[in-house]
């Protein structure tokens, strides 16, 4: 018997067992498709985060008090905070070759109420400068000016979301807002650029320090020239900053960089979350096994009939391991199939996609188990004895 | 002429570990070429075991197996596969038909085994198969089919590889009485148009269609 008549045999048999032959794949339908549908969702989440930080702006350089990194509590770190606007305007004369400009950066979760209507918005305190340094703009009304800045005007800049929670769709432009227990006018309001953007209020720092009474800014947010600047704006900024700071009270940070260890942070978790679900393609291997064991006892008249009737050990082994493999590989198409449609599916909420080597590794990882698992009841099919098999009753 | 298959003091042990079986204890058949023989026996005789060594589906313990003048006995199961494959056809008492297969594909079977080429499978089961009158069931399932036609079926499958030889065991053994007439009337036609026939039976009475009976008892030969 040749290998393609083998194989045909086993598609027949396949097909004679319609039931048993899917209830045997569902194992590994089910565990491609979680390692596929899990690790698209990761990656949608990776790129969610990776349009937030577009989001912002591009070339942008972070300074962050106190030292950042894994081994340090970050609260620590803000509350021996020792950045002023005295670092800002020094980086603004000291970096000027390299940036296009810097602002303090605070951040401070208010209520803002107008009438009866509250919205707990994300304030943000910066300078004049704010809107050639983020990626921000104005929809309608206007920025506030240097004047403003210098001045301490109690004057607003909203979020859409803000802005339509609190006046629906009217013009809020000289209306006044409370902010804690300030009001404060509202003179412009910004485009909306998607994500957690929209939900933020844009305030004069100098006025946010006077209202809540505070000295210290909670970060300095820098844009370079180009992305080829960077570097240099970064050494620049170092050095301008240690003239006033020691070395352990602040920290540069480009974006890239936070941006690439976020994302690596979301590779292992990738892999992790498909490992996790690999494990459930063991299980739909083992349920393969099981399968194929009871099959070759619940076949074991077939088995002798075919020794009978000319059939060697060998092609009755190779039939069965066949059958498993045919399984998985046709299991493994299908759960690839529908990683697929769900990746497809989520498209609504995040942009999922799924990834090639996932694709290539959950398929080879099915047809292994396949083979792995099919071994053993192929062996044990094949060392019946005909006699054996024929009086089994 | 030489017998076409002949045993020489063939012995069967079953070790069960505390006690030894001796199936049979030193048998000696000679079949010819175009022979309709009948093995008799009472249950537990022997006759299967005897059967099977003589098909070569089976080893004996000691005693040897000659076919066609070659001594068979120490043969490789690649050998031994490709000998029952060729020369010799099984039918049983349970039919052992592949399920939800149809009749064409069964009787194909054991052309699938051989070096018959693949074009001319169909055409062969065919034939089989309206020789042994089912040739308006080819198509259909082997479950769909009665006790009498799934038999014809079965030994539509033991002819179909033009084997020399066809061994069956109690083939009326799931029958009524009426169709097993109609199965034993096949046998004799067969051997009527040449084919060497086995018949393994407890039933005298059906051991008279054969032209020859031995009878065994014990794991011995009782006459003929
Ligand atoms: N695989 C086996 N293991 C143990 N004893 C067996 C086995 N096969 C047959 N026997 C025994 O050998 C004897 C002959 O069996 P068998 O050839 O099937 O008898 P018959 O076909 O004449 O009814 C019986 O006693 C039976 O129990
Ligand atoms: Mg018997």
């Amino acid at each position: 018997m040749n290998f393609l008549e083998i194989f045909r045999s086993s598609i027949l048999s396949l097909r004679a067992n319609k039931v048993r032959t899917f209830l045997t794949m569902l194992g590994v339908i089910i565990g491609v498709f979680a390692v596929l549908s899990l690790v698209s969702l990761v990656r949608g989440v990776q790129n969610f985060v990776t349009d937030q930080f577009s989001a912002l702006g591009s070339n942008l350089i972070l300074v962050a008090p106190g030292r950042v990194g894994f081994d340090q509590d970050p609260g620590l770190a803000f509350a021996n905070n020792k950045l002023t606007a005295e670092n800002v305007d020094r980086i603004n004369r000291d970096a000027s070759q390299y940036i296009i400009g810097a602002t303090p950066n605070m951040r401070l979760g208010k209520t803002i109420q107008y009438k009866t209507k509250r919205y707990l918005a994300s304030l943000v305190g910066t300078n004049s400068n704010f809107l050639s340094i983020t990626d921000l703009e104005i929809d309608y009304g206007r920025a506030f000016t240097k004047e403003e800045e210098i001045t301490d005007a109690k004057v607003l800049v909203l979020g859409p979301d803000v802005k339509n929670e609190l006046f629906g769709n009217r013009n809020p432009i000289g209306e006044k807002v409370k902010v804690g227990d300030t009001y404060m006018e509202v003179i412009g309001v910004l485009t909306s650029k998607g994500f957690n953007a929209d939900e933020r209020v844009i305030a004069p720092y100098t006025t946010l320090q006077k209202v809540f009474n505070t000295k210290n800014i909670s970060g300095i947010t820098i844009k370079a020239k180009d992305s080829d600047s960077i570097d240099k704006a970064m050494t620049e900024i170092e050095i301008a900053l240690l003239q006033d700071l020691k070395d352990d009270e602040f920290t540069v940070l480009s974006q890239k960089d936070i941006l690439s260890s976020i994302q690596s942070i979301l590779s292992i978790l990738s892999v992790g979350i498909g490992s996790v679900a690999a494990i459930s393609l063991i299980v739909g291997g083992i349920g393969i096994m099981n399968i194929m064991l009871v099959s070759v006892t619940e076949r074991i008249r077939e088995i002798g009939l075919r020794k009978a009737l000319g059939a060697t050990s060998m092609t009755i082994g190779i039939q069965f391991l066949l059958e498993s493999i045919m399984i998985s590989i046709v299991g493994g198409s299908i759960g690839i199939f529908l990683g697929f449609a769900a990746a497809f599916a989520a498209q609504s909420f995040v942009r999922a996609e799924v990834p090639l080597w996932a694709v290539l590794l959950s398929f080879l990882f099915s047809v292994l188990t396949g083979v792995i698992f099919g071994t053993y009841p192929a062996i044990q099919a094949s060392k019946k004895e005909p006699i054996e098999a024929l009086r089994y009753e | 002429m030489p017998p076409l298959l002949k045993t020489i003091n063939v012995v069967k042990e079953y070790d069960l570990g505390d006690v030894k079986i001796q199936a049979l204890r030193g048998v000696s058949v000679e079949v010819n070429k175009g022979e309709f023989l009948a093995i008799v026996g009472k249950s537990g005789s022997g006759k299967s075991t005897l059967m099977h060594i003589m098909g070569l589906l089976d080893t004996p313990t000691s005693g040897e197996v000659i076919m066609n003048e070659i001594n068979v006995t120490n043969y490789k199961e690649k050998d031994l596969a490709r000998i029952r494959n060729k020369e010799i056809g099984f039918v049983f008492q349970s039919f052992n038909l592949l399920p939800r297969t149809s009749a064409l594909d069964n009787v194909i079977l054991p052309l699938k085994y051989s070096d018959v080429p693949r074009n001319t499978w169909r055409k062969k089961a065919e034939d089989m198969l309206n020789m042994v009158d089912l040739g308006n069931r080819m198509n259909n399932k082997s479950n769909e089919l009665s006790g009498g036609q799934k038999q014809r079926v079965a030994i539509a499958r033991a002819l179909v590889n033009e084997p020399s030889i066809i061994f069956a065991d109690e083939p009326t053994g799931n029958l009524d009485s009426k169709t097993g007439r109609e199965i034993t009337d096949l046998f004799s036609r067969l051997n009527e148009q040449g084919k060497t026939i086995i018949l393994v039976t407890h039933d005298e009475d059906l051991a008279k269609i054969a032209k020859r009976q031995i009878i065994i008892k014990d794991g011995l030969l009782n006459g003929e």
